[in-house]
Order: structure tokens, then C-alpha cells, then sequence
């Protein structure tokens, strides 16, 4: 990417920048549902703690899935939600008649995406320290593929709501909200992919978070990081991401030809 | 066409099978204003958008400052801009950080003093740092001139660049934007229902009607075709099919 790309890169990151800043409400909502739910399958993870053989094997596993499961979902709506402010604020127009193109606004969303997940997660794992006497951060170096893996998952489905959003207009909004719990009961994200039926399994490994939740609950047993998992978390995020951003490029070719940049906003 | 700043060749776009722009040729020549005139659906709007590369076109070639603007529309953006009442910036930034965004996105230099200097020249200074959506119509009239200066643009596009404005504003707005096109020699498109407006600011006039250009020319040249002392009456005679140019058949 050229300089002058980085920079239309980073103008996007600072239009949403300057609203987070101006808006401490804004800040706050992100952070506050990632704490909460952390609150809650804090203690629900300490009473299973005292009732279920398999979770005390593993202190704090329920609550580093609920936290790494809100690293997806804040990176999906990270994406999302950059997305659809430029069509809630009517500026749509504006920036496709500027030097910006597509892949670096994509880009500039997906910046943001890191910016506020990280906002919004970081405060609850830090939380669970204190109120939990458990943090994440010992998991070392695997935590960080975990997140990134994730992340990017996250941006995938971000990116394909997005594409949803500019085609059928603000009417497919809640998608940002509601695609991504389709994908919970599959990504084995507080047991593991062996509870589900046989014939949902096959599903469950097309999917990166399985892999990424397989992978953390070894680490927090002490078997380490699997490579195998890594590496199939990394390959279908590499695929899912690819067909995302080049469905969002396609979908903004077709917002060009049919007109449908023109009259975007609520 | 060395000279022609936009040179639209049979341009073409229809929506669900309705066609929006018919098979429309003109240029507009470098450093001159002109303007295309028409009623409401006459596809003034969807010709400026695909001037822009926002809409792309069924048929036709466009070429802008030299190029091929479907091919290589970011060749031209940097040196083009565009303002519309219609199409405002974000109502939560204020206005300082909406010129500062834009500044990076067209990669303007010295930024902070160029926004200084637009401030003083388009009196934006005592809303600067106010959110733009808590701005007056006038207000953001001038706050989106603003934007569209950012990057002394070569190429203007303007869609009804002073509707909802005051004459004292709108009187103003002119003059600014005809200081500008002497001092810079740009060239400036505007889409317009202001005949006076049109008069004051245009060499030429494309006019159009359902979709394609009826008739182009200066001012006085209209007039003169049409028999007429103002545009609005030629306006008013090509809307209503009331007669047709002296010499036409």
C-alpha cells in the first residue's frame, strides 16, 4: 500500500476516530456488555467450578471463551458498524466521489474494527483479573492468534454484512447483530465440537472459531498450542476473509451500476 | 478535443429499463462555467454522477481532464470536486474535523493552514469547532464549498449549488464561486432550476429534457433562438414544447 493509500486509510480510522472521541456514551456501550458478560459467566464459571469436574480441570475456561467469543463478535461489528455509519450519516456519497477507493475504505473499517474490539475487550479481560483471580493474558502467545484468528472471522462475516447493507439498503442492519450468533452453537465456543451430532461436526471444522476454541481449551489444559488447529484456523480465515472482501468489492461495483451509492441514508 | 475538460460521447444509463440519460453528447471547454438546465427527471443529476464515477453508464464513453473517467476515475479525483445541498457531511463532526478528514482523503498539503485560510475566506471561523449537523442551511452550504475547495479543485461539479439559500447568501456563493473560476482558471459544471443564477455565472448551457439535450449554447444565444429576454422563458418554452428554435424546422 502507497503512502498516499495509508494516509486515505488512516483519514477514514480518523472520521470514526473523532466520533468515539466526542461521544464517551459511545466508549462506554462498547465496553460495557463485553464486561458484563464476563460478570456473568464469571460466576456461573465459579459455581460450575464447585459442581463439574471437567471445568475445575480448567479454571477460567468458560470465562475465556466468552471473552475471546466477544473478540469476534465486537470485530464483526467493529467492521459493521463503520460501515453503516457512513450510510447513517449520509456520507456514502462524499467519500465515493473522493480519491478513497473501495479496499481502502474496507481497510480504514477494518483498522476501526481492531481500534474498538480492543476498546470494548481489553476492559473485561483485565476485569477478570481482580474478580476472578483469573487472566487471560496467561495463556502468552497463543492468546494472540486466538484474538487475531478471531478478529478476522470477525471481519469476514463484518465485511459480508456490510455487502448485505449497501445491496439491500439499512433495511438489513440487524444482520450486523444477528448473523453471528447462527455461528455460536457451532464454534464449539463452551464445549467441545465432539457434543454436537455427528452430522453437524463436519460443519462445526468449516469454520474457524471451532478450531480457535478447540485450540484454547488445549492450551488452558496444558497440552499447548496445537499446530493442526492453528493452521486450520488461519487457512479458512484466509479463505472466508478473501471471498468476503472480494463480495464487498463486487457488491460496491454493482452499488456503482445500479445507482445505489446515490440516495444511501436513513 | 484538447481543450474540452469533460467530452461526453453518446452517454447512456437507464434505470429498470427507463432511460435516465439517452445517448447525450457535449463538452464543456476548459477554465469556462457551464450549466446543465433542466426540469426535475431530466437527468441532470444522473449525469453529473457518472462525471463523477459514482454511477457507472450503460453505454458511452466520459472523458474527464483527459481521461477515460470509467477506466481511470482516480487518475481524476484528485483533481476534481463536487458540492450538493443533497448530499451533506457528517453530522457528528464538527466542521474542523470533517475538513480535516477530507484534507487527508484528497492528500491535501499543509492542511491546517489551507483550512484556515477556506475558514477565513468562506466565514467559517465561528463555527468551526461546532458539530455540523447543529449548522444552519447557509451555514452548511458554505461548510460543503469548503470541503469541495479543499483541493483547488481543476474541475468543479455543482448540483444546485445555492437552493435553500437566502438571495444575500446565494448572491455571495456566486461571486465566490466566479472569483475562484477567474483566479484559479477551473472549470465549472453546475446542474441548476436558477435561471438568473445561470445567467449570472454560465458561458454555456446545455439543456436537457427527459433524458437528452434539447438544445446547447451561451445565454444570449438561447435567448436570441428562442426570441426570448431571460432564460426562464426559454426554459418555460423547451419545458412545455411551446415552440421550437428560429430556424428549425
Amino acid at each position: 500500500m502507497s503512502g498516499s493509500a495509508l494516509r486515505r486509510v488512516g483519514a477514514i480510522m480518523l472520521r470514526h476516530l473523532y466520533i468515539l472521541r466526542g461521544s464517551w456514551p459511545r466508549v462506554l456501550e462498547m465496553a460495557y456488555w463485553p464486561a458484563i458478560n464476563m460478570t456473568l459467566w464469571g460466576f456461573t464459571s465459579q459455581f460450575f467450578v464447585t459442581h463439574s469436574s471437567w471445568v475445575a480441570q480448567t479454571g477460567g475456561i468458560l470465562i475465556g471463551a466468552v471473552v475471546l467469543w466477544d473478540v469476534m463478535f465486537r470485530g464483526n461489528l467493529g467492521v459493521a458498524l463503520s460501515f453503516m455509519e457512513e450510510m447513517w450519516s449520509r456520507n456514502l456519497g462524499h467519500l465515493s466521489v473522493s480519491p478513497l477507493r473501495p479496499h481502502e475504505l474496507m481497510a480504514g473499517m477494518l483498522g476501526m474494527s481492531l481500534v474498538r474490539t480492543t476498546i470494548g475487550v481489553l476492559p473485561a479481560a483485565l476485569l477478570a483479573i481482580p474478580m476472578y483471580h483469573y487472566s487471560l493474558f496467561s495463556m502468552g502467545l497463543p492468546l494472540l492468534t486466538f484474538w487475531l484468528n478471531l478478529m478476522i472471522s470477525g471481519w469476514a462475516i463484518g465485511l459480508g454484512v456490510s455487502a448485505l447493507v449497501l445491496r439491500f439498503g439499512l433495511g438489513a442492519e440487524s444482520m450486523a447483530w444477528v448473523l453471528i450468533f447462527a455461528l455460536a452453537p457451532l464454534a464449539g465456543i463452551y464445549y467441545p465440537i465432539s457434543t454436537l451430532p455427528s452430522w453437524l461436526q463436519p460443519l462445526a471444522w468449516s469454520l474457524p472459531p471451532a478450531y480457535v476454541f478447540e485450540g484454547m481449551r488445549a492450551v488452558m489444559q496444558g497440552k499447548g498450542l496445537d499446530g493442526h488447529l492453528l493452521a486450520g484456523a488461519v487457512g479458512l480465515n484466509i479463505v472466508y476473509v478473501s471471498a468476503a472482501a472480494l463480495i464487498f468489492l463486487r457488491v460496491h461495483h454493482i452499488a456503482r451500476k445500479r445507482g445505489l451509492l446515490l440516495n444511501v441514508g436513513e | 478535443m484538447i481543450d474540452a475538460a469533460i467530452h461526453v460521447e453518446k452517454l447512456s444509463k437507464s434505470f429498470a429499463g427507463q432511460p435516465a440519460v439517452d445517448a447525450i453528447s457535449f463538452s464543456v471547454a476548459t477554465g469556462s462555467t457551464t450549466a446543465l438546465l433542466g426540469g426535475n427527471g431530466a437527468g441532470k443529476t444522473t449525469t453529473i454522477s457518472m462525471l463523477l464515477g459514482l454511477l457507472l453508464p450503460d453505454s458511452g464513453t466520459i472523458r474527464v481532464l483527459g481521461e477515460d473517467m470509467v477506466k481511470h476515475r482516480y487518475r481524476v479525483l484528485p483533481r476534481v470536486n463536487f458540492s450538493s445541498p443533497y448530499v451533506e457531511l457528517p453530522h457528528r463532526l464538527s466542521v474542523r474535523e470533517n475538513l480535516t478528514v477530507y484534507g487527508h482523503l484528497y492528500g491535501v498539503s499543509k492542511l491546517k493552514q489551507r483550512i484556515a485560510q477556506l475558514a477565513e475566506e468562506l466565514e467559517l471561523i465561528d463555527f468551526l469547532d461546532r458539530a455540523s449537523g447543529r449548522l444552519s442551511a447557509g451555514q452548511k452550504t458554505r461548510v460543503a464549498i469548503a470541503k469541495a475547495m479543499l483541493n483547488q479543485p481543476e474541475l468543479l461539479l455543482l448540483d444546485e449549488p445555492t437552493a435553500s439559500l437566502d438571495p444575500d447568501t446565494a448572491d455571495w456563493v456566486r461571486g465566490y464561486f466566479r472569483a475562484y473560476q477567474q483566479r484559479s482558471g477551473a472549470t465549472i459544471l453546475l446542474a441548476s432550476h436558477n435561471m438568473a443564477e445561470v445567467e449570472r455565472l454560465c458561458d454555456q448551457v446545455v439543456m436537457m429534457k427527459q433524458g437528452g439535450i434539447v438544445d446547447a449554447g451561451s445565454p444570449a444565444q438561447l435567448r436570441e433562438r428562442y426570441g426570448r429576454n431571460d432564460l426562464e422563458q426559454v426554459f418555460l418554452d423547451i419545458a412545455r414544447n411551446r415552440r421550437l428554435p428560429h430556424g428549425a424546422a
